[in-house]
């Protein structure tokens, strides 16, 4: 039983919430292959057959995978579907928009999002936000699977080098094209990879407040998050945002500030190791999960906090 | 050019979850319930098109029990201008949903699908993919922004680094993320006038497709609790705390 695993790479590395993921598809199967598209990218491939338990890399070697769009990598992917058992990759946004539509060319049911391996068959995923705990089994012959990051340990190189074998597919569809991409710029770390958080709520009141939760995120080397609430008020962009249908994130440290604890915003982040909440409200839900919680007028806090760090 | 829209009913999202006794799913009985907020989102998108004068019909369609076309009634009272029932007591899971979907979308003919990213029961995330992929269609999965220009769409995506701007060829599919619009609240007017808008019903029978389920539920079970810790009354506290009893910092 084979499992093609899909890794993300940027600027000559291997993306972490791939080298995570992998962590889980090496459940599945007895063997793991790892698939990787884009040209010039020989960094990256040599990193992806260090990966210990991995026994065969695929380049997809053509520049049409410098950027990824899900009609080109799912049909790429098709095509070579035959060799395997499982096909997965991370829950990333990427991964999101690309394994579906592979699911519905293999009719396959996908699971989406798991948590846990119970058996090459049945897996763990959260449904309603993190609120319920589902145990599914899979009838399918082959399996189509997203894996939830924060739920697997980083892959680790090995001392070998696996194989690595270079495809170029034919009859790219041409449905789509990239057009920009627009990244945000920040020093900061990437939210779902820093070891501490600081997050910012409605309470912040605007986006220019946000500066004030910079400011203590650059003491603590820590990404800068928000809640939805944040977001849907514009404070800042959506990939700041932290929750069931943002980023799920588990961080050493997460702090909370001005954000209230609706059940949206803890799906994404209530695994963190220890929580910090700040809240002038008292009876905030977000008090219940926090490890420390102080109450108190955030525009007093995070200058205080920012000098005492 | 016509839209379509499926539309899901779940559980409100402002409704605490609980999960049954017999770990066999969630409550519903009693439970108040609303359109999906990304179908919502949907729905607005749609409208927002056919009043900038790209669209001329919007049909908006719900799969799944009686209760399903108060669904689609709010959708009509939002401005979609007819809906398609499609009855089954079942829960289907995205694959039959898309495979039903792809039926409609032969039989109708639209220009362009918008439907919500996720549905906020299930949290799966692949309807909209998949029914791409089953009527070969692009897609501009987590917009938010279109801009319709001629036989495409460029469709600006919220992806984990920030935005993305793609150019999709037409007919196509769109999936909604937050940011694409606030979605209008109907007016009392309109919750009338959708009361005369036509429902088609069907069942999944009529559309020959295979809508058996791949996966079973063995379980459903409540996630650990995490127990609330202590409170601190001052920053140097909540410093010190981290520092030397956490050791976070």
């Amino acid at each position: 039983m084979t499992t093609l695993f899909y890794t993300e790479h940027a600027n000559g590395q291997l993306n972490d919430q791939s080298l995570k993921a992998i962590s889980g598809a090496k459940e599945f199967g007895d063997e793991l292959h790892i698939l990787i598209a884009g040209s010039n990218i020989d960094e990256a491939v040599n990193q992806a057959s260090k990966i210990e338990g991995v026994s065969k890399v695929i380049h997809l070697d053509n520049s049409e995978f410098d950027n990824i769009l899900a009609e080109k990598l799912t049909s790429a992917i098709f095509d070579i579907s035959s060799d395997y058992n499982f096909f997965a990759s991370a829950a990333t946004t990427t991964g999101k928009n690309v394994m579906p539509r592979l699911a519905a060319k293999l009719d396959v049911s996908q699971i989406s999002e798991i948590i846990g391996v119970e058996s090459p068959d049945t897996f763990i995923r959260t449904i309603y936000a993190g609120n319920a705990i589902a145990t599914v089994q899979s009838s399918d012959i082959k399996k189509v699977l997203t894996i939830r990051p924060t739920a697997f340990q980083m892959s680790v190189a090995g001392d070998t080098s696996c194989e690595v074998v270079k495809i170029s597919p034919e009859n790219i569809p041409s449905v789509s094209e990239f057009v920009k991409e627009e990244l945000t710029k920040s020093d900061r770390p990437e939210l779902t990879s820093a070891k501490i958080i600081v997050s910012g709520g409605r309470g912040m009141q605007n986006g220019e407040n946000f500066k004030l939760l910079d400011k203590v995120a650059a003491k603590l080397n820590a990404a800068v998050g928000a809640s939805r609430a944040a977001v849907d008020a514009g404070f800042v962009p959506n990939d700041y945002q932290v929750g069931q249908t943002g980023k799920v994130v588990a961080p050493e440290l997460y702090i909370a500030v001005g954000i209230s604890g609706a059940i949206q915003h803890l799906a994404g982040m209530k695994d963190s190791k220890v929580i910090v909440a700040i809240n002038k409200d008292e009876e905030a839900p977000i008090f219940d999960v926090a490890d420390y919680g102080l109450v108190a007028d955030l525009f007093q806090v995070l200058p205080e906090l920012e000098e005492a760090l | 050019m016509k839209i379509l829209v499926p539309v899901k009913r779940v559980i409100d999202p402002y409704v605490n979850i609980r999960v049954k006794s017999d770990q066999t799913g969630v409550e519903t009985d009693n439970v108040k319930m609303s359109m999906n907020p990304f179908c919502e989102i949907a729905v607005e998108e749609a409208i927002r098109l056919k009043e900038a004068g790209k669209a001329e019909e919007i049909i908006a369609i719900s799969i799944g029990d009686q209760k399903c076309q108060e669904t689609i009634r709010t959708a009509l009272a939002m401005g979609a201008d007819r809906g398609i029932h499609v009855l089954t007591e079942e829960v289907l899971e995205p694959l039959a949903l898309a495979k039903i979907l792809a039926k409609i979308y032969e039989e109708e003919k639209p220009g362009l699908v918008v439907m919500g990213k996720q549905a906020i029961d299930g949290d799966n995330n692949q309807t909209g993919q998949m029914f791409a992929a089953l009527t070969d269609l692009p897609q501009g999965t987590f917009a938010s922004k279109i801009d319709i220009e001629g036989e495409q769409a460029l469709v600006t995506r919220e992806v984990d680094g920030g935005l993305q701007t793609i150019k999709i060829n037409m007919p196509a599919v769109v999936t909604t993320d937050l940011r694409l619009n606030e979605p209008r609240y109907a007016s009392l007017p309109n919750i009338m006038k959708a009361k005369k808008k036509p429902i088609d019903q069907k069942a999944p029978e009529d559309f020959g497709v295979d809508v058996s389920p791949r996966l079973k539920v063995l379980k459903v079970v409540e996630p650990p609790k995490r127990q609330a810790g202590i409170k601190v009354d001052s920053v140097s506290e909540l410093v010190e705390k981290l520092k030397n009893e956490a050791g976070v910092i």
